[in-house]
């Protein structure tokens, strides 16, 4: 009887349910499994479906409009964010406003676009409490203003995780304002630079107009010369500045950068004006000078903008390790505590669904941990005394008391952490290309001068000197030093419309040559969590199994849920969880087992015929047991993405090397790759995050010139993801390994991959072509000035076509595809 | 043309009042966050009025 019933529930329930439908709040496919007939919306998760609900329960329904999205299922931690309301808590975060509110800043997850902006800013709508609600998207960094006796602080903070942003408190405060006044300081120069170089340029056109008209007073032109120069003066001393210093320290550490030869053009164009001005002879240079101060800023603060400095592993901490926690006294006596007060020797009390604050040794209890944050796998480990235990996971079964053995900045994660950190800041800057060349470029130029100026000596020594400098001045290489951040900026800016967010130049750059790739395999090749693959039984059984992992907080209970959601849930008369095994109850009469395959067939009989799926270890395997007799049988697996094949074979063709970094057992990986067409030595299973990091470290090591990056989720890559040439985290990843990334991609599945690859060299490409252009003009105006054919009116007309021809370059350049 | 003597400092003058406004903007912070602006905008004020 059981054999034929599983059969045919079996074909019915996973192929019978046709095309996949999106999510009606996330949008992504709807797996066959949850599929609900004549329902009115389709949800992929649980998750989705409440935040679905609370919107329209509010009036929120105008979210849906928007034509831009999240497209990440909606992650719940089940905290109470509790420490939110904690004295110290608020002592550190939180301040008073004038007007008696408190105001606090908050950390988002997975705040990326218009709709989210919206939604976030509308919580004052539903929070009575909340008065004010600003979102910075650039930073996730929302700014509450809220009564504090009217609504705690926890409870808005479980409200923003129910919208699916799962709130931290923002300790990157100071690094923040340490970027926005370095930006403003930036853009006050630009704006400097850029009203004096319009206003020189005024007289400037007067003195052209009468150079090549019938000719101009010389009191006037006294007049504009001396008006210029005024100008130009605090143009040098104020904005430009930067460029003299730039050079210097370049020439105090022996390394030439391309601030060498705007520094020299600068100063020569600058001096030899001001000293024609005082002399009353010659050619001023004063518009062509503070024109290029002007430009060159915009270049350099482009450039400046594009790289954002790695976060401080103190503030990754607070990611991904909860901010409270409770302590077990002498007396037996359980007290709330700030996770940074818990000291070595404590013993602390970890409930089920809570993650642990320090590192330590189980006490008392059992237990399954989810030590997804260090292995990168979703399958849970069991736990008895005496196993070590680790800051950050997840404990999902049962109690545990833990005494503590590290703690705060020494614990196994804050280690990882700061080796995140040290790795990212140990990184070698890749010099770009630009600033390659520009050791060539500053002996060319200054050989070339010279040589204009012994050639023109003989005939005229002033003369000489004018057409010398005149050189210099022409060959000053603003297109040169803004033709790779022009180029980079455009290309990230197309890139983000399409879900690729590049953090700088650089990774671009070294994206362009194909290399080695290591790519992790949980959430990054597979969809990154236990879904319900198969299902061997009878449909009336579903709804015992629902109702007794309602209230389980197991990550398959969850698998389960989300499978079955929907279905009615009969009351549960009594239920017991065992650890490491499975769940016992009685509902609606019957009594039902589910769990493991040893621990259900200990219960139960009948077990026999379903032996088949237990030798795959890619399958987690999960029996139900009825009145003693095992009735079904469900398999768990983390599927591949389906573009994953395609995508690595496209990254194959355009020559990458790709290898498989996995912390699951090796078993699993070898066969996953074999799916993917991988080699067996190229798929390496039960990789700690540190073993990941000596893999990157050493590929590096071996070939310095290589491109190796490495494409991770989670905490436990973002230690390799820092080593590598470039870190790239997928969709859906952690916030601490998006940090860390060069690129992060929004869009989910593997193809973007290929588009940024070869997006990337299309970008070089870009880079390049702007380069001959400024060189070409460079040459040309070496030509004219060697020749002496040159003047201030032909120098002031090509330098800015120069870079015009560049900025046009960068814009019609095919890097990425464009978005309409 | 002895205008222009009085014209340009003129001119220059009111440039300087404009580069004080942009510095005293920037000072504000009024460029700080160019990205939320953009898409705050797109968004209509109707849900507000039910309150």
């Amino acid at each position: 009887m059981l054999a034929t019933s599983a059969a045919t529930a079996g074909a019915t329930s996973h192929e019978g349910a046709g095309v996949p439908s999106p999510c009606a709040h996330c949008g992504l496919p709807v797996p066959t499994a949850l599929h609900e007939d004549g329902a009115r919306a389709q949800f992929c998760c649980g998750g989705c479906r409440a935040v679905f609900e609370i919107l329209h329960d509010h009036g929120l329904d105008r979210y849906y409009e928007f034509a831009e999205r999240r497209t990440t299922p909606v992650v719940r931690t089940g905290r109470s964010y509790d420490e939110f309301d904690h004295p110290d808590f608020h002592e550190l975060y939180v301040q008073r406003t004038a007007d008696g509110l408190s105001r606090v800043h908050l950390y988002l997850e997975g705040v990326h676009c218009a709709s989210c902006v919206w939604l976030v800013e509308r919580v004052p709508l539903v929070l009575p409490g909340v008065v004010r609600a600003e979102l910075h998207v650039g930073r996730s960094q929302a700014t509450l203003e809220w009564d504090a006796i009217r609504t705690p602080l926890s409870e808005v903070a479980r409200f923003l995780e129910s919208l699916g942003y799962v709130p931290h408190p923002y300790r990157g405060i100071r690094a923040g304002e340490v970027r926005r006044a370095e930006d403003r300081v930036a853009l006050t120069r630009i704006g400097i630079a850029g009203a004096i170089a319009i206003n020189v340029m005024l007289p400037a056109l007067a003195m052209y107009s009468g150079w090549l008209s019938a000719g101009i007073e010389a009191d006037f032109e006294r007049f504009f010369r001396w008006t210029s120069l005024i100008l130009t003066v605090p143009a040098i001393l104020g904005p430009g500045r930067v460029f003299f210093t730039g050079a210097w320290g370049a020439l105090r550490t022996r390394s030439l950068h391309l601030d060498v030869p705007i520094a020299i053009a600068l100063a020569a164009g600058f001096v030899r004006g001001a000293v024609n001005t005082v002399t009353d002879t010659g050619p001023i240079y004063f518009d062509g000078v503070s024109v290029l101060i002007f430009l060159l800023l915009i270049g350099r603060f482009l450039q400046q903008r594009s790289q954002r400095a790695a976060a401080a592993a103190s503030e990754l901490l607070s990611t991904v390790t909860p901010n409270g926690a409770r302590m077990v006294d002498e007396q037996g006596v359980v007290r709330e505590i700030p996770a940074t007060a818990l000291l070595p020797g404590m013993t602390m009390d970890v409930r089920a669904g809570e993650t642990l604050a320090a590192d330590g040794v189980v006490v008392d209890g059992q237990s399954t941990l989810d030590l997804s944050l260090l292995t990168g796998e979703p399958r849970p480990v069991s736990v008895d005394v005496g196993a070590n235990v680790y800051a950050g996971t997840l404990n999902v079964a049962a109690p545990l008391r833990v005494r503590v053995v590290r703690s705060g900045e020494s614990s196994r994660v804050a280690r990882l952490l700061q080796q995140v950190e040290q790795s990212a800041r140990r990184r070698a800057p890749i010099v770009l290309l630009a600033n390659r060349m520009a050791g060539v470029f500053v002996i060319v130029t200054l050989v070339l001068a010279l040589a204009t100026y012994v050639l023109w000596y003989r005939d005229d020594a002033t003369r000489a000197l004018d057409h010398a400098i005149a050189l210099l001045v022409v060959t000053c290489p603003c297109a040169l030093a803004m033709a790779t951040p022009l180029a980079v900026t455009v290309a990230a800016g197309r890139a983000a419309r399409r879900g690729i967010f590049v953090k700088g130049g650089d990774a671009l750059e070294s994206l362009s040559r194909p290399g080695l790739l290591f790519i992790d395999k949980t959430g990054t090749i597979t969809e990154g969590r236990s879904s319900l693959l198969q299902w061997h039984g009878e449909e009336s059984l579903k709804p015992l199994v629902l109702s007794l992992e309602q209230g389980s907080t197991h990550p398959l209970a969850e698998g389960f849920r989300q499978a079955f959601a929907g279905l009615e849930t009969p009351p549960v008369e009594s239920s017991t969880h065992v650890p490491g095994g499975g769940i016992r109850g009685r509902v609606l009469g019957h009594d039902v087992v589910i769990g493991s395959p040893s621990f259900v067939s200990s219960a139960a009989t009948g077990a026999t015929s379903c032996r088949e799926m237990h030798g795959d270890p890619a399958y987690t395997p999960v029996w139900i047991a009825v009145d003693g007799v095992v009735r079904a049988r469900a398999a768990f697996g983390d599927a591949i993405r389906v573009d994953a094949r395609e995508s690595l074979d496209r990254l194959r063709a355009q020559g990458w090397r790709v290898r498989m970094l996995s912390g699951d057992v090796s078993d699993v990986a070898r066969a996953v790759g074999s799916e993917l067409g991988l080699a067996v030595v190229d798929c390496m299973g039960e990789m700690s995050p540190e073993a990941k990091l000596r893999q990157v470290a050493e590929a590096r090591a071996a070939d310095p010139g290589r491109t190796v990056v490495m494409v991770g989720d989670g905490v436990n890559d973002a230690a390799a993801m820092a080593a590598a040439t470039v870190g790239i985290a997928v969709h859906g990843g952690a916030e601490a390994s998006l940090a860390t990334a060069d690129v992060y991609l929004t869009t989910p599945g593997l193809s973007v991959l290929v588009e940024l690859s070869a997006g990337a060299a299309n970008t070089m490409r870009v880079i390049r072509r702007n380069i001959a252009f400024s060189l070409a003009y460079n040459v040309l105006g070496v030509g004219l000035a060697i020749t002496g054919v040159i003047n201030p009116l032909l120098g002031a007309i090509m330098m800015p076509m120069s870079s015009l021809t560049v900025v046009l370059g960068s814009w019609l350049g095919r890097t990425f595809p464009r978005v309409s | 043309m002895s205008i222009l003597y009085i014209v340009l400092p003129l001119a220059l003058v009111i440039v300087l009042g404009a580069v004080v406004a942009f510095v005293w903007a920037t000072r504000q912070g009024q460029f700080d966050d160019l990205d939320t602006p953009p898409l705050r905008v797109l968004h209509d004020d109707e849900p507000r009025r039910r309150q």
